[in-house]
């Protein structure tokens, strides 16, 4: 047993020294938290809520609560009995009083087609039904629909708390009603290749703005402060600009009749009826974003090359490599930090680039963020727009992960 | 030294300019032979640095050429001038260790993997830092970097070593424990040595000769005991050591001895290094511990002090006195128990011969 330490007063030196620092921390505490509690209620809270609806079912649930019961011990095999068929009778006949039974319809349509107007012809038959008579032949008889056993299926299915369904359909896959998953009919295969196309932009944008940032990153840590200072302001201009702004001047520098082909018209070394598709399409979208985002790669790479001595090459000259190999075997590998940063930064942020794609890129230049955003506002799919969202976080999340595996979170440098 | 050539290293009339205004370096002739340990001594913006930087490759000279071994090296780059170079903050590898730091030139060099091992471990064996090879140069204290840096300027055997100011980033005693270390390498390796320093004491100790820069031109070059014990000019005399002087006018100028008047109207009797005519204003230079407080010998120079300050310094004691006008006139005394009855306000007589006083330019 070691012998406890204690101050000259007799107190337990671990006690006092937790007494002294506690004020201290308090009071840091105190000043982080209004940010804190601003991230965790604006930030954090919504994204989950948000990305809750990605799997979330329970209203549904709890509008045919009765009806997902007994449908619980349905095969699904025949035609419901009347158990069932009843049991929703009267729980529609609830609904139709209070409402919401388009809620169910819309949702029910997702499901399966038809559901919208099958919901709301029954409906208005609700009242004619005879509440001592066969419940399905009734059914059948509002609408023929009722007689396929497929509509009895979504309703059993669409009616679960908690479904993982919409992450299938973001890799274009379907779940069939006997439960196999199936990949959806070519034709309608659009949002794995928008996810390719998604990776494609953003390791090339990374790549473009690494071959570009690199030399300019190199010349602002060599010269002399007065000139870098500019250099620098040049390079950081695009962050002082508003995106819209910059993406807006694109479109006017890179249509058919802009600036840059009527300059190349003008010097001969394109036709005029030969100008160049320079925008709404993959192009227009590599040259935006890869401007736009330079300065995530120049800054991680300055503060890098900034911090190497000149003397390092020297050094390696001196002992007899040419400048070629001086700069393979020693400035290179100690830019590792500023690139790996750099990189992770842009591609993280051109993953989920939204604007600049919505505007210039047109539809060969669409990106999966348009399509969260499509199904957010036109289709109203918010479902499957957050696992689209809940993908993407995942997929930024495995980056992060595989850098640190590979670099180490510790080593980035941001400027 | 049969067969070593006395200009292995030559500057003919070098000059350097970096804005095309001012000139770093002026017309300058040097030349250092095999085997040599030179230094380029000087304050900062003297242009040693940049001479250094232009026997290495990289910084051309504006003018002039430099020969190294014979032939003209000015359009030579670097990389195939084979001179190892030590630089100020060592310039290790970061991301190498210390094994693949020296491996570097090798490797360059094609060597194979055997030799290159061995050439190492002999290498590191001199500058004792056997079993370090797999360290990463941050593991290492600032000396033994150092001693890395010098491993690694010298491991691809090159004919010329150039050191800049490689100690300046070291602790006192480290680095005079590192001076000896230096001068023992050159002297078995008889490999010759460049070395760019401020720092005096560090010339004196390690030189064969020493190049004092002043104002991008060498004052003088000799070695270390002559420099400092005949300076040929007011610089080299205030640069180097300690140095108590006078301002007066030459009365008269004989061989071997001048009368200068001082400012207060004495004579002193002095050397003639760097007068050459009677009426010519002189700074007379005399070193501290050429001074005898009250000699009882019959001596040139004799006058009366009052002493304004005793300064306390372990192994001797320092006393400032006003002689002549010079208020700021030192005397350095052993701490021997027959020197200890000086006390402030005292009045002593001082005296020197007439060879230690050197007249030089004012």
């Amino acid at each position: 047993m070691s012998a406890e330490i204690r101050t000259s007063d007799g107190e337990l030196l671990s006690v006092k020294l937790r007494k002294v620092e506690r004020r201290r921390r308090t009071t840091a505490f105190l000043l982080a938290a209004p940010l804190l509690f601003f991230i965790v209620f604006a930030y954090v809270i919504p994204i989950f809520q948000m990305l809750g609806r990605s799997v979330d079912n329970v209203q549904m649930n709890e509008f045919l609560s009765e009806t997902h019961e007994v449908m619980q011990i349905w095969d699904g095999t025949e035609m419901p009995g009347e158990d069932v068929t009843s049991t929703f009778f009267y729980e529609l006949k609830g609904l139709v009083e209070e409402k919401n039974h388009g809620k169910i319809a819309t949702r029910l349509n997702y499901e399966k087609g038809g559901f919208t107007s099958l919901i709301k012809k029954t409906a208005r038959k609700l009242k004619d039904f005879d509440e001592n008579g066969n419940f399905l032949d009734q059914f059948i008889n509002v609408h023929k629909k009722w007689g396929d056993i497929e509509y009895w299926l979504a309703l059993k299915r669409g009616t679960d708390a908690y479904h993982f369904r919409k992450y299938l359909t973001t890799f274009d896959y379907e779940q069939k009603f006997d439960g196999s998953i199936e990949r959806i009919p070519e034709k309608k295969r659009i949002n794995v290749t928008l996810w390719l196309r998604t990776i494609f932009v953003a390791a090339g944008v990374t790549f473009c703005c690494f071959l570009l940032a690199y030399p300019i990153s190199h010349l602002l840590s060599v010269l002399p402060t007065r000139y870098s200072n500019l250099l620098m302001i040049c390079v950081l201009l695009p962050f002082w600009t508003s995106l819209l702004v910059r993406t807006s001047s694109w479109m006017v520098l890179l249509q058919k009749q802009g600036v840059l082909n009527d300059t190349l018209v003008s010097l001969g070394i394109v036709a005029d009826e030969g100008r160049l598709e320079l925008m709404y399409n993959m192009t227009g979208t590599f040259i935006a974003m890869t401007q736009i985002l330079l300065p995530f790669m120049v800054l991680p790479l300055y503060s890098v090359m900034k911090t190497i001595p000149p003397s390092l090459m020297r050094a390696a000259t001196s002992m007899g490599a040419t400048p070629f190999l001086a700069f393979r075997k020693i400035y290179f590998p100690l830019t590792y930090a500023g690139i790996s940063a750099g990189s992770i930064l842009v591609f993280v942020l051109s993953i989920g680039y939204y604007i600049t794609p919505a505007l210039v890129g047109g539809a060969k230049g669409t990106l999966i963020s348009n399509r969260i955003a499509y199904h957010m506002q036109q289709s109203l799919d918010w479902s499957l727009a957050t696992a689209m969202a809940a993908v993407l976080l995942v997929a930024v999340l495995i980056v992060y992960w595989l850098y640190n595996k590979i670099v180490g979170i510790d080593n980035m440098r941001l400027g | 030294m049969s067969g070593k050539k006395s200009d292995f290293v030559k500057f003919e009339q070098v000059d350097k300019s970096y804005d095309g205004k001012e000139l770093v370096v002026k017309g300058l002739d040097l030349d250092i032979a095999e085997g040599e340990f030179l230094t380029l001594l000087g304050p900062s913006g003297s242009g040693k640095t940049t001479t250094l930087m232009m026997l290495a490759g990289f910084e051309t000279p504006t003018n002039g050429e430099i020969y190294f071994d014979g032939n003209p090296i000015n359009n030579i780059p670097p990389h195939k001038r084979g001179i190892g170079m030590v630089f100020q903050n060592y310039a290790l590898f970061p991301h190498l260790s210390v094994f693949e730091n020296l491996a570097f030139p090798l490797k360059v060099r094609k060597i194979d993997k055997a030799e290159i091992e061995e050439r190492i471990n002999k290498t590191l064996k001199m500058v004792s830092l056997t079993g370090f090879e797999n360290r990463m140069p941050a593991q290492l204290s600032g000396g033994q970097q150092q001693r890395v840096a010098v491993a690694r300027a010298l491991v691809f055997d090159p004919k010329l070593v150039l050191m800049d100011e490689p100690l300046g980033a070291l602790d006192k005693n480290l680095r005079e424990s590192m001076q000896y270390e230096l001068k023992h390498i050159h002297e078995t390796l008889g490999v010759t040595v460049v070395y760019v320093t401020h720092d005096q004491g560090e010339a004196l100790t390690m030189s064969n000769r020493i190049a004092v820069f002043n104002d991008g031109k060498v004052q003088q070059l000799s070695g270390p005991n002559e420099l400092y014990e005949t300076p040929v000019n007011s610089f080299v005399a205030g640069f180097i050591g300690e140095n108590n002087t006078f301002t007066g006018t030459v009365k008269e100028l004989a061989s071997g001895s001048a009368k200068v008047e001082t400012s207060t109207g004495e004579i002193i009797l002095a050397n003639p290094i760097a007068v050459s005519s009677a009426g010519e204003k002189s700074r007379i230079s005399l070193r501290p511990e050429r001074v005898n407080i009250n000699p009882t010998e019959q001596i040139e120079n004799r006058f009366e002090a009052e002493i304004k300050e005793i300064i306390y310094h372990g192994d001797h004691t320092r006393v400032r006195v006003n002689l002549l006008g010079n208020d700021d006139f030192i005397l350095k005394v052993p701490n021997a128990s027959s020197n200890s009855k000086l006390n402030l306000g005292d009045k002593v007589n001082l005296g020197w011969s007439s060879q230690d006083c050197r007249a030089l330019d004012y």
